[in-house]
């Protein structure tokens, strides 16, 4: 018998293995079908599943931690067995910001964070900077990127992602971090220059997860098991290149992820066009959505998240960090998933954070 | 007496607004101020100093709210997204309407509830409304994909409206898809082929 699980997301890139599970059958051999349902914003998603409204969400990885920790309007405790994808973020400057470091000499070579770090620390001015969610990895990266900036220079706005390039434009805000292809947008309708992609900070940053109320996979654990197994098999059909052209032309059919289809392959293959003139910047491991063993949810990942959490809102660190190690499930991960021990061995570990002293 | 309830709604439409507004005033001493623009919503909501947000759940700038249940400076207020916490039927039910509510720390939830109630009349009625239109957009798309298709194969096979039609019904029986469906595929595939 065929069961159903309710599965919320945003329409970003990163829904691809959401919607790849149910479009190519993927949730069928598990013999589970995936009720799709859209939402607007974190927000919106975050009540679905305090609500019990939608049994599982594509989550921003540091939400669960955040919750965890009593920050945010949310209720119900989180946890995800299954991470969906890591990295996939970009850094990005409004024209005048890009224009004064190309003045100072910056190279924007697109992958060393120290030197741009330095650069924008000469500069001396406030950097007003927005990110999609308070809680978000985007926020906890470049928080931890100019952690080096002097007190007050830096500012996060949280702005939705769509409305990034206008924000940039009416210099609202002079940088962002942001998901692709939002970021892309913001380089072609608003003139920005990206500078960083996120795994230039962090190697394997966890963007996106599977979140459920806590509990809910022990209570359910054939249903639990056949989801994180279709969503896992997605992304793993996914993360390889010579899938990407059909992935990308899947996903963006109408009611799924509305951009052209690509901006999302180069999302994909890490094809990023980071200038208005249309140079092109490859970056290996821009964003992954496997090997299954890689999307596994580790208590130390949560702990780094935690942490951060913890510095940038002035809260006991000790606790925070307990806490955030409970919502990264690598136990339930491994337990659906049955990974072979040569699979385990290949699990990156947290991966390399750069050197950020400026 | 309580003094007026300073209410900010955001909603886009006009219209929408306008009979919020109304049955907000209906329902007791409020001061509602109307924002449509998404992306001043922190400043606005700094300086208006309401005591309660009203938003449509689906409302993509809801995470800007997000923000201001951090209250940074001596002067903020923080917001808290409405949970009556003894009363969980009543914030199913208001999320089943779509609107959220956020309100300022300390108010009391008797205060809110009349108005609280009101709101999620109004959104429940608009909910229903936009399903439904929704739906019936849909289905207008669907038909008139098929009878685009219906036109393709009444050409290639010379044959009538009926028979072009119980054909594609067929081939969608056969394959086990929807009737929609099949004849998108052909739509596409004549746009392809020229």
């Amino acid at each position: 018998m065929t069961r159903q699980v309710s599965l919320g997301f945003v329409p970003l890139v990163d829904a691809a293995p959401l919607v790849l599970a149910d479009v190519l059958g993927f949730a069928e051999e598990e013999g589970v079908r995936l009720d799709l349902r859209r939402a607007a914003s974190w927000s919106m998603l975050r009540d679905l599943v305090d609500q019990g409204q939608v049994a599982a969400a594509q989550m921003l990885s540091v939400m669960p931690a955040a919750q965890a920790m009593g920050l945010g309007a949310g209720r119900s405790r989180l946890e995800a067995p299954l991470i969906l994808s890591l990295g996939g973020q970009v850094i990005g400057l409004s024209a005048p910001l890009a224009a004064r470091l190309e003045k100072v000499g910056h190279a924007f070579d697109f992958q060393d964070a120290r030197s741009a770090a330095r650069v924008l620390a000469l500069l001396g001015n406030g950097l007003r900077i927005g990110v999609p969610f308070p809680y978000s990895m985007q926020a906890l990266l470049v928080d931890y990127w100019l952690a080096g900036l002097p007190p007050g220079r830096l500012s996060f706005r949280t702005v939705p992602p769509p409305m990034m390039p206008e924000a940039l434009a009416e210099g609202e805000i002079d940088a962002f971090c942001v998901g692709e292809p939002w970021g892309s947008r913001a380089v072609q309708v608003a003139g920005a220059r990206l500078l960083l992609p996120g795994t230039a900070i962090w190697s394997h940053p966890p963007e996106k997860v599977l979140a459920t109320r806590a509990g809910w996979c022990e209570a359910n654990p054939d249903l639990a098991g056949r989801l994180v197994r279709a969503l896992a098999r997605a992304g793993d059909w996914l993360s390889r290149p010579e899938n990407a052209s059909s992935a990308a032309e899947i996903v963006t059919r109408p009611g799924r992820v509305e951009v052209a289809p690509d901006l999302i392959e180069r999302a994909l293959t890490g094809q990023i066009v980071t200038d208005p003139h249309g140079r092109i910047q490859p970056v290996s491991g821009f964003q992954r959505f496997g090997p299954v063993a890689a999307m596994a949810p580790m208590p130390e990942q949560a702990a780094w998240i935690g942490q951060r959490l913890a510095r940038r809102f002035g809260l006991p660190e000790a606790p925070a960090i307990a806490a955030a190690r409970m919502t990264f499930r690598a136990d339930l991960h491994a337990r659906f998933l049955d990974l072979s021990g040569r699979q385990i061995r290949a699990i990156p570990g947290l991966g390399r954070f750069a050197d950020v002293a400026i | 007496m309580p003094a007026t309830l300073r209410i900010l709604l955001i909603e886009q439409e006009a219209e929408r607004a306008a009979r919020i507004v109304e049955a907000l005033a209906e329902a007791g001493e409020t001061d509602v101020t109307v924002l449509s623009a998404a992306r001043v919503l922190a400043r606005h909501v700094a300086q208006a100093r309401p005591d309660l947000v009203l938003i449509d759940m689906a409302h993509p700038s809801r995470d800007i709210l997000e923000e201001l249940t951090l209250a940074s400076g001596p002067l903020e207020r923080p917001v808290a997204m409405f949970v009556d916490r003894s009363d969980a039927a009543l914030t199913r039910v208001a999320i089943e309407a779509g609107v959220s509510a956020y309100i300022v720390d300390g108010l009391r939830a008797d205060r809110i509830r009349p108005i609280l109630d009101a709101a999620i009349a109004r959104f429940h009625l608009f909910q229903r409304m936009r399903t439904e239109l929704a739906a019936t957009k849909a289905a207008l798309e669907e038909r008139k994909v098929i009878d685009r298709a219906k036109g393709l194969v009444m050409k290639a096979r010379g044959a009538t409206e009926d028979q072009a039609y119980a054909l594609m019904r067929k081939a969608a029986m056969d394959q086990g898809k929807r009737l929609a469906d099949v004849a998108q595929a052909l739509v596409t595939a004549a746009d392809l082929l020229g």
